[in-house]
C-alpha cells in the first residue's frame, strides 16, 4: 500500500485531516526521512503542512489525494528549509541539487513494498534498544502513529515541558548517535521485534497502572499503544512476539469498560460485569493465539507474552467467575514460571493454585517469596485473603495490617482498609465476601 | 561516524588471567578489529595504564589547584582502554563492540563538534 491510497474528498475538512494524520503520519514521516535524512526538518516540516492543510482545505475545499497533498507540502517545506541552510554555510549545494532532481520523482506511485519497509524502517529507529525505553515509547507514539506531543503528555500524565524534553533528548540521540534508519539484518530483526513489543507494551501498561488518573486517558494510551502494534504486525504479520502481545493486549483492553465501576472505584476481576467485556477483542485474542508463527519456536519473551494471554483467555472465556478453569490456570502458571521465575509470577501462580486447590495449598506456594517481595503490599495481602479462608482470622488480620502499611495506591488501600474490616472477631465463616485473592483487575 | 569505544574491567582480571584466558582476549580484539577492518577505519587505540596510578588535577575554582595522586572517582570497574574508529552507523558500533571480550563492559560515545571551534 503506497502513501495516498484512495482519497476522501468529501466531508468535513477538518474529519478527513485528522484521519489522514492518523491513518498515514507514520508513512509520510518514514517516506520523508527516506528521502532527506533529517529527523529535525521532517518533522517541523509535516507539523506545518499539517497547519497549512487546516487554513487551505477549509478555504479550497479539499485535495484530491488529501495524504500526497500533505506529502508534497512537507517536502517542498524541507527543501526550503535545506535551501536556507545552503545558502547560510554555502557547503550543501551539492545535496540541493540531488534532492532537485529526485522531486519530480513519481514517489506516490512508488510499489508499497518501499514504503512499508521505510515504515519498518522508522519504528525500528524510534524503538532501538539505546533509547530509554519511556521516551523510545514516547517517541514512537509522536513520529508513527502522529500523536501530539501535548497528547502524549496528557497521556502519559507528565506535563508538555517535561515530555517535550523528552522526545527532543530521544531525537538528539537518535542524531548524535548515529541511530540508523534501517531493518538490521535477518539474524537480529528478531531481537529488535522483541524490542518494538517492549516499547509498546510500556505505554499499554503504563495505560493500566492502576488508580492514577482519569482512567479514561489511560485507556487512550492502551489503544493508541495497540494501534501501534496492529502497524508493525501489518509490516510483519508473523512475527511471534506481535502476535503474541497484540493478544494480551486485546484481552487486557477488553475489560476496560468493567474495571472501574460507576464512583471510580477498581471492580476486581470475579466481580466484573462480564457482558461488559468487548467480546469481538477477545475472540480476535483467541484467534491470534492459534497462529502458526506462535507454535514453532519463539524467542522467550514471545512465549512469555503467550502464556500470558492463555492465562488471561481462561479469564475471559469463563462464562461467571465460579466457572474459571483453575486447574488449567495453574498449568498456565506453572509454564510461565518456567520461562520466567519472577517473584510476580510465583504470587501469581499461587493465587491460582489457592483457586484450583484450596488455601492451604495456596499459602504453601507462597514459600521462598517474602525475601524477593520484601516491599510488596501484594504478597501480604494474597496471604491475608488465604488466612481468611483457612480461619485465621489473627494471622489474617496481622497480615492486612502489613499490607495497609506497604500499599501507596489510595484505590487498593481502601480495598484492604475495607477487607480487615470484614475480619470481625463474631463473623462466622472463613469465606469472606465472594472470596477475591486478586488484586488484578 | 566516529566513535570512541571506551573499555571498563574489573582491575586486576588481566595481571590474575591464565594463559587461555589472556588468549581468548587477545583473539576477540581481533576479532573487533577484524570487523572495524572491513565496515569503516580504525583512528587510534590504546591501553591505558592502571587507574590507581592516575594523575588528577584537581581545581577548586581559586588560583590553587591540587594535584594528588590516582583517579578522581573510585569505581568497582575503571576504565582500561578505547578506541577510536569510524563506523557507519551505531548498529556497527554495537556489533563492534559486542565481540570485545566478555569481561569489559563496553562504553560507545560519538565524536562531535564543538560548534564554533572546529578545530576541536
Amino acid at each position: 500500500m503506497s502513501v495516498g491510497g484512495p482519497a476522501a474528498t468529501s466531508g468535513d475538512p477538518a474529519d478527513v485531516l485528522a484521519t489522514v494524520v492518523r491513518q498515514e503520519w507514520g508513512r509520510l514521516t518514514a517516506l520523508l526521512l527516506a528521502r532527506f535524512r533529517r529527523l529535525d526538518l521532517v518533522e517541523d516540516a509535516l507539523a506545518d503542512a499539517v497547519e497549512t492543510a487546516t487554513r487551505r482545505w477549509t478555504r479550497d475545499g479539499l485535495p484530491d489525494n488529501p495524504a500526497a497533498w500533505l506529502h508534497t507540502a512537507a517536502r517542498r517545506r524541507v527543501l526550503d528549509r535545506l535551501r536556507a541552510e545552503a545558502m547560510a554555510h554555502r557547503k550543501a549545494p551539492l545535496l540541493i541539487v540531488e534532492a532537485e532532481r529526485v522531486e519530480g520523482s513519481p514517489v506516490l506511485a512508488d510499489p508499497g513494498d518501499l514504503v512499508e519497509d521505510d515504515l519498518l524502517r522508522l519504528v525500528l529507529m524510534c524503538t532501538h534498544p539505546a533509547l530509554d525505553p519511556a521516551a523510545a515509547s514516547a517517541l514512537t507514539l509522536r513520529l508513527v502513529l502522529g500523536v501530539s506531543t501535548a497528547d502524549i503528555a496528557r497521556l502519559f500524565l507528565v506535563p508538555e515541558p517535561t515530555m517535550a524534553a523528552r522526545i527532543t533528548r530521544a531525537k538528539r540521540k537518535i542524531v548524535t548517535a548515529g541511530i540508523p534508519f534501517a531493518v538490521p539484518s535477518a539474524d537480529v530483526l528478531p531481537e529488535r521485534l522483541d524490542t518494538v513489543a517492549q516499547t509498546a507494551y510500556l505505554a499499554f501498561t503504563a495505560g493500566y497502572a492502576p488508580g492514577s488518573g482519569p482512567d479514561v486517558v489511560r485507556t487512550g494510551l492502551a489503544g493508541e499503544a495497540i494501534r501501534l502494534v496492529r502497524v508493525v504486525l501489518a509490516l510483519r504479520p508473523d512475527a511471534p512476539v506481535l502476535v503474541a502481545l497484540l493478544a494480551l493486549m486485546l484481552l487486557q483492553h477488553s475489560r476496560r469498560d468493567a474495571r472501574v465501576d460507576d464512583s471510580g472505584r477498581i471492580v476486581l476481576l470475579p466481580d466484573q460485569d462480564r457482558s461488559r467485556w468487548h467480546r469481538d477483542e477477545v475472540d480476535e485474542a483467541v484467534r491470534l493465539l492459534r497462529s502458526p508463527g506462535l507454535a514453532g519456536p519463539v524467542t522467550l519473551q514471545a512465549a512469555g507474552y503467550a502464556v500470558q494471554a492463555r492465562i488471561a483467555v481462561e479469564h475471559a472465556t469463563a462464562r461467571t467467575a465460579a466457572e474459571t478453569a483453575w486447574d488449567r490456570v495453574v498449568a498456565h502458571y506453572d509454564e510461565l514460571v518456567a520461562l520466567t521465575p519472577t517473584p510476580s509470577a510465583r504470587l501469581a501462580r499461587a493465587v491460582a493454585v489457592a483457586e484450583a486447590s484450596g488455601p492451604h495449598e495456596g499459602l504453601a506456594a507462597l514459600a521462598g517469596l517474602d525475601d524477593l517481595l520484601a516491599h510488596s503490599h501484594r504478597l501480604p495481602a494474597v496471604r491475608a485473603e488465604l488466612l481468611t479462608r483457612a480461619g485465621d482470622r489473627d494471622g489474617a488480620r496481622a497480615a492486612y495490617d502489613l499490607a495497609i502499611e506497604r500499599c501507596g495506591n489510595d484505590a487498593e488501600r481502601a480495598l484492604l482498609l475495607e477487607r480487615r474490616a470484614d475480619l470481625r472477631p463474631d463473623r462466622d465463616g472463613a469465606g469472606g465476601r465472594g472470596g477475591r485473592v486478586t488484586p488484578t483487575a | 561516524m566516529r566513535y570512541v569505544v571506551l573499555i571498563a574491567y574489573e582491575p586486576g582480571g588481566w595481571a590474575e588471567a591464565s594463559h587461555e584466558v589472556r588468549q581468548q582476549h587477545v583473539d576477540a580484539h581481533h576479532a573487533f578489529e577484524r570487523y572495524v577492518d572491513e565496515h569503516g577505519r580504525r583512528l587510534s587505540s590504546a591501553a591505558l595504564s592502571d587507574a590507581d596510578l592516575a594523575t588528577t588535577i584537581r581545581r577548586d575554582g581559586g588560583g590553587s589547584d591540587v594535584v594528588t595522586d590516582g583517579p578522581f572517582v573510585e569505581l568497582a570497574e575503571q576504565i582500561g582502554g578505547y578506541y577510536d574508529v569510524e563506523l557507519p552507523d551505531l548498529d556497527a558500533a554495537i556489533t563492534a563492540g559486542r565481540l570485545l571480550p566478555r569481561a569489559y563492559t563496553v562504553e560507545i560515545r560519538s565524536v562531535v563538534g564543538v560548534e564554533g571551534y572546529e578545530s576541536l
